[in-house]
This record gives structure tokens, sequence and C-alpha cells, in this order.
């Protein structure tokens, strides 16, 4: 049994001009120890699905699941008491702004003591001593000291590093991390992820890793979700998924990337023209394909493609939200026409 | 001479930016010089007790020659962005100068160096004023300056956002309407309608997604062709930095420790902290794994640095000197390129 299993998560929000469909379907499942990556365009939904699970959604905010199981127990069934025992103890978050997560009024032993307090999982002392351990492992120096310290007095790379010993402090079972090091230098981001993974098979840990650097992605996952407009649009094991991106959004994405070595410096990128469709309202179709290079280079029906994909089954456990995932290897030789 | 002030300004300042009234070997100075640059902040102190001090930013001393890319690398915390913040006039320097095509900024005035250096910050979100719409926003420097009539002004927002890739219909919205990379695009408009011959980009992409991070440096690249723009480019990216820029400099705890070309840096790094730097970058490559540099897990502290050579305590080189004398910033032999260690590989 997965440690966390989600089917069909939606999530809307009412906004001005009607509803925004921020997750329209999502399935996800996580193994314990397992380190899965969520990836994808920004505003297509990542922060809004961990808030989901989080139970930590905008009051505004409508959620649905056909499925939303954790640890076997449904979290839609739970109060919102055993909801909170829940959060911070068993499952914990890292929050992509270390500033709307720790309480400028309060030191940073306090914080990092309370949960472990709250949960009665040992005393002061214990707490105490936790704490610096984990300050340490973070790699902060100083760490008793650091404890009397408030937020402000802390570099943007420290808070990060405070709000992940923070999350380690009850030795959750699942950890959400949305992007964690995207604010911190190379040499410390390996020394966190290193941490990271190391925690994981220590304990189990799940972790579910939200990120923009796909860098990170190739180095950490065990499976990838790449989404986009609010939907799931591939999944995959890592290598297979690096291998053989088979969603033409995914081949996109990691085509933008300056590859060292084979894209000639201060040469044009390759980016992704146009923008994501408005999801207010319902999507009809397939949400890529105004973006769609196969779609703009005539090299698939268009018609076809009207017709909304499901997430179909590859091969192994790859799957890909789209009527032409399989035609890749006869796409990618076409040259694109030049207009006269 | 005060041009800026004088509604003729705008026409003067129609052409590329290169021009000044300086005349002589424009050409071989560089368009920006940090002179033993230096900031230090006081922490902590109160009624009874005295602050500490915490050095960001050390004796630098950087020249970038026109139309150049300097890249700025370094640990979080290190001081890049304090260094940002003062070639920007933001955060007066506790010692030394910067210099503006050899001249000092102080005798520019407040006015005329945002003319010349123009900022874009990491984060689009929180750097534009919801309550304004887009055409306002771009506008303000002008306004601020006093440059041109109101005509004038409008004409030139249009061809900066036709410049940085925005629909003209994007003039009339608000930042909450636009997406990131939109926003950033704005930001970008706003710093170039001062059509500034320097530019100092703190993460410029950091929070954006890869395919607008693709277009924003297109964006970027194009620009310093057309206008022979001078960036700083700072960046935690590696890949990004060894795209985009002609010259790196290395920063570890608030001094420079390796400067030289992109190739140099790339492909022999000669400070062992740049080494561990590009042994930590992590390229998409499945199965690979996350590299051990074998620095250590302790940070330094910054009002409490090292004796001697600042990174001794992890580096992997480190050799009892280096706990005694902190090595100075040497150029090698050919004169390209500088590290400051002892042991730097030639
Ligand atoms: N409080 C809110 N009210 C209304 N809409 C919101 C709110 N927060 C987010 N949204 C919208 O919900 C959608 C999903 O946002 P979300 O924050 O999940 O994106 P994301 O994938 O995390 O993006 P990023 O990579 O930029 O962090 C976006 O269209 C966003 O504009
Ligand atoms: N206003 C301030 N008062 C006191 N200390 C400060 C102030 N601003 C920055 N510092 C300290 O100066 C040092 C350099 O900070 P700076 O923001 O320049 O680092 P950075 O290299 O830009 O880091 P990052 O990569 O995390 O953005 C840090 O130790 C920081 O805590
Ligand atoms: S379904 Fe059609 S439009 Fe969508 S990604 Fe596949 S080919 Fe492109
Ligand atoms: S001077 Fe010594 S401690 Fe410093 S970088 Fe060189 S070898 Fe390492
Ligand atoms: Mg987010
Ligand atoms: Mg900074």
């Amino acid at each position: 049994m997965p440690l966390l299993d989600v089917q069909d998560l939606r999530v809307d929000l009412p906004v001005e001009a009607g509803t925004l469909h921020a997750v329209r379907g999502i399935d996800l499942s996580v193994e314990r120890g397992e380190m899965l990556c969520l990836v994808g365009e920004s505003g297509c939904g990542k922060s809004m699905t961990s808030l989901a699970l989080m139970g930590l959604l905008p009051r505004r905010a409508r959620l649905s699941a056909g499925r939303l199981d954790f640890d076997g127990e449904s979290l839609t069934a739970l109060s919102e008491r055993r909801r909170g025992q829940l959060r911070g103890r068993r499952m914990a978050m890292i929050f992509q702004e270390p500033m709307t997560a720790l309480n400028p009024a309060y030191t940073l032993g306090n914080q990092l003591c309370e949960a472990f307090l709250r949960h009665r999982l040992g005393n002061r002392r214990q707490a105490r001593e936790r704490a610096i351990e984990l300050l340490e492992r973070v790699g902060i120096s100083a760490a008793a000291e650091r404890l009397a310290q408030y937020p402000h007095q802390l570099s943007g790379g420290l808070r990060q590093r405070v709000m992940i010993a923070m999350a380690l402090m009850c030795d959750p079972d699942l950890i959400i991390a949305d992007e964690p090091t995207t604010a911190l230098d190379v040499t410390i981001q390996a020394q966190i992820l290193r941490l990271l993974r190391d925690l994981q098979q220590e304990l189990g840990t799940a972790v579910i890793f939200i990120t923009h650097d796909l860098g990170v992605v190739a180095r950490i996952a065990d499976r990838v979700a790449v989404m986009y407009a609010g939907e799931v649009i591939e999944t995959a094991p890592t290598q297979a998924l690096y291998a053989n991106p088979s969603h033409p959004y995914t081949r996109g994405l990691l085509s933008c990337i300056p590859a060292p070595g084979k894209t000639p410096p201060g040469s044009r990128l390759q980016a992704i023209p146009g923008v994501v469709p408005s999801l207010v309202g319902e999507v009809e179709g397939c949400a890529f394909r105004n973006r769609c290079p196969l779609v703009r280079e005539g090299q698939v029906d268009a018609a076809r493609c009207e017709r909304t994909p499901e997430l179909r089954q590859l091969a192994g456990a790859h799957q890909a939200r789209c009527h032409y995932a399989e035609h890749r290897a006869a796409t990618r030789v076409v040259q694109p026409e030049l207009s006269p | 001479m005060n041009a800026l002030s004088s509604p003729g300004a705008l026409a003067d300042q129609a052409g590329a930016p290169t021009g000044t009234e300086t005349d002589g070997d424009i050409d071989t100075m560089p368009a920006l010089e940090l002179c033993a640059l230096s900031k230090r902040y006081t922490l902590g102190g109160g009624l009874f007790k005295r602050g500490r001090a915490l050095q960001a930013v050390s004796e630098v001393s950087l020249a970038i020659p026109r139309g150049q890319v300097m890249g700025l690398v370094g640990e979080s915390g290190c001081g890049k962005s304090t260094l940002a913040k003062m070639l920007l006039g933001l955060v007066t320097p506790s010692a030394g100068e910067v210099r503006v095509d050899g001249r000092p900024l102080g005798d520019a005035g407040q006015k005329a160096l945002a003319r010349h250096i123009q900022p874009i910050f990491q984060d689009p979100y929180s750097s534009l004023n919801p309550r304004k719409r887009v055409a306002a926003i771009v506008e303000l420097p002008l306004r601020v300056h006093g440059i041109g009539t109101p005509r004038e002004r409008a004409r030139r927002v249009a061809e900066t956002l036709d410049l940085v890739g925005l629909p003209q219909r994007a003039a009339t919205q608000f930042p909450g309407q636009l997406s990131g990379g939109q926003r950033q695009r704005v930001a970008i408009a706003r710093a170039l309608i001062m059509r500034p011959d320097i530019v100092i980009c703190d993460e410029p992409t950091s929070a954006l997604d890869v395919s607008v991070q693709a277009q924003i440096l297109n964006l970027l690249l194009d620009l310093k062709q057309e206008f022979g723009l001078t960036y700083l480019f700072i960046s935690h990216d590696l890949a990004v930095v060894e795209h985009l820029v002609d010259r790196v400099a290395v920063m570890y705890l608030g001094r420079i420790v390796e400067e030289g070309s992109r190739e140099q840096i790339f492909a022999a790094p000669r400070h062992p902290y740049t080494q561990a730097l590009l042994a930590s970058a992590l390229t998409p490559e499945p199965g690979l794994g996350v590299p051990d540099i074998g620095l250590g897990d302790v940070m330094p502290d910054p009002s409490n640095p090292p004796s001697g050579c600042a990174f001794h305590p992890r580096c992997p080189k480190a050799q009892a000197r280096c706990r005694e004398t902190r090595p100075a910033l040497m150029a090698e032999t050919t004169g390209v390129s500088r590290a400051a260690c002892h042991f730097a590989s030639a």
C-alpha cells in the first residue's frame, strides 16, 4: 500500500471572472522512502497540490478527490483537529518562501521545538538537543547560539536551512518540499539534497520535491511527475523520463536549459512559445495544443488533439497524456518548415 | 553638465547608449570599475551592548569592460547582493569606490547614476507596484528624472515594451494579470527605458521556469548585441552563467577568490572553492546522484570569519600556512586570471 494515494484531486478557486480550476484531476501515489519530483510551468498548480495534501488550502478554495489516502486513512474524512495532529508530526512541509512560514516574533529555538513539544515527543531538553543536532546537520554553525536568534537576523539561505531542520524535528513520514533550494548556492544545495536523501534512506521518509531545476530532478528523483495547466501530463521513473520524454511539453522543457558542452555559449536558447490557456472555465481538448510543436508543424491531426487525451500507459511505469506520445521518434527528425 | 534633466535629453539618448560626454580612450576604459569596495554591517547592538561587525564585502576590485558580461557566483550570503546594491547606490560602501567610465560615482550624483546603471532583481512579483498599470511602472524612471514631455514618454514606453517583447495591450494591464515571465519583462523594460549602459542583474531568472528563463536570457543577449550593454550577472545557476557571460568572478565570504575568462573558469578552475562549486553543479544526467564534494557540513560565520584564508576550515588542500596568512588575489603569469590561494593550480 502506498503511503500517499491520491486519485482525481481537484482544487477550484473562486476568482472575479468565475472559477479557476487550479488542479484538474491529479492522480499521485508515493511509496514510503520514495522521492517524487514535481515539475512544471509556473502557475501549473504544483503549490496548490501540495497545500491540498497538507490541508492548508486558502479558505475559499474547494477541494474534491476520488481518493485522498495517507497511510490507509482517508484525509477528507478527518476532522480539522485530527488533520492538525498529522500536520507537523507525520506530514511536514518546507515552503518556497521561508519568511511566510517563520514567525518573526519568536526565536528559532521556540519555533523549532514547538511541534516536537506539542506532539509530546519529549521534554524541553530533548527538544533542544534535537534542534541543535538538526541545525548542525543542515550546516548551521554555532547552532546552540542560533536558537536565541530571530528569523530576520538570518540570510535567506540560512532561513531555508532552518525550515528544513524544522520539518525534520518530528521525524515525519512524508515531507513536501516546495522549491527548498532555489535560493541557495550549489554547494549548499548539494549538501541539503544529500541530507534529504540520507534521511530518506535511513528513516524511510517519503519526499515530494517541487522544483524548476531539471538538474536537481535528474540527480535525486526516483520518479518524476510533470504538470501542465493543473494536470499531470507525464510521469515516469527518472531514467525513463530523461531517456525517452514522451509528451511534447516535457521535451520542450528539457530543450530549454543550456547544456554545457552542447549549447554554444551565447547562442539562442529554445523556448516554448505561447502561453498556458486560462484555467478559468473549462479547458476543452489537450491543454497544450495551442503551443504544441507537433500541431504547429502539422505533424499530427489537430482535430484529434481537440479531444481531451487520457493519461495513457506507455512502456513500464511510464505514462503520458498525449494522443501522439508514441510518435516521438518519427516526428523528431522532421525539420520545421520555413515560411517563405 | 547635466543633460539628463533637460527635455532635449530624450533626443540625445535615442541612439545607442554608449556615447558619453567624455572623449579620449573610452574604449579601453572599463565601463564599470570597483576599487577595493567594502561594506561592513553592525549586527545586534543595543542600549548596553556593542554591536558585532559583519564584513559583508571586503576589498573587492573588479573591472568590467564595455559590452561584456561579468558573472558573479558564490555561496549564499557571501555578499553578492550587497555588492550589487553598492553599485546601484542603494547601499553606501564603508570603503572603496565605484567608477563608471573612469569617473567616481560619488561625483555624478544620484540621478545621473541611475541613468547609467539599472537593476533587474530576482523577484518580479514583489518588485512591481501591484496597483499601477504596466505603462505607468515602465514610465516611472523617466518621470522621476524629468525626462521628456508626456507624449514623448508615452512613445518611449511603447518602444520599450516592444523591445522586450511585450504586447502593447500589456501597457494597460496590472502586474497581477501577467505571467511570471511577462512581469520579469516589465522589470527589464523599466530598467531599459533609461537607456542604461550597465545593467546589474541579481538572479533575474531564478524565480522563473525554464522556458521563460530561456526567453529572458535570449532577450538579455539580444540587448547586449544591439546596444552594447554591459552586465553584472549574479546567479546560482552555473549552466546559465556559462551560457551568458564573458568573465566570471567567484566570491567567498565577502572576497573575490578567483576571477577569469569563462573558458578558464569552467575548464580549469584554479581556486579550491571554485573547483568545489563546479563539482557541485547538478547537470541533468540521471543516475549520477548528488556528489559529496568534501567541504564538510558546517558553514563559516560571516561575523566571525576564520583566520588566514577564510576557506581553510573547509578546504581539502589547506596547509598550516593557510590558517595564518591570507592569500592575496594574484594574477598568474599570463595575467588573464586571478586567484587568491597559496596553492592555486597553475
Ligand atoms: N490565493 C489564490 N487565489 C486565486 N488564485 C490563486 C491563488 N494562489 C494561486 N492561484 C492560482 O492558482 C494557480 C496555481 O498556482 P500554484 O501556486 O499552485 O502554481 P505553481 O505551479 O506552484 O507555480 P510556481 O512555479 O510559480 O510556484 C495559478 O494560476 C495561480 O495564479
Ligand atoms: N542590512 C543588513 N544588515 C546586516 N547584515 C546584512 C544586511 N544585509 C545583508 N547582511 C549580511 O551580509 C551578508 C551578505 O549578504 P548578501 O545578501 O549580500 O548575500 P548574497 O551573496 O546575495 O546571498 P544570496 O546568494 O543568499 O542572495 C550576509 O551574511 C547577510 O546576512
Ligand atoms: S495531444 Fe496533440 S496537442 Fe496535445 S501534446 Fe499531444 S500532440 Fe500535442
Ligand atoms: S590558501 Fe590554503 S586554505 Fe585557502 S584555498 Fe588555498 S589551499 Fe585552500
Ligand atoms: Mg509554487
Ligand atoms: Mg543575494
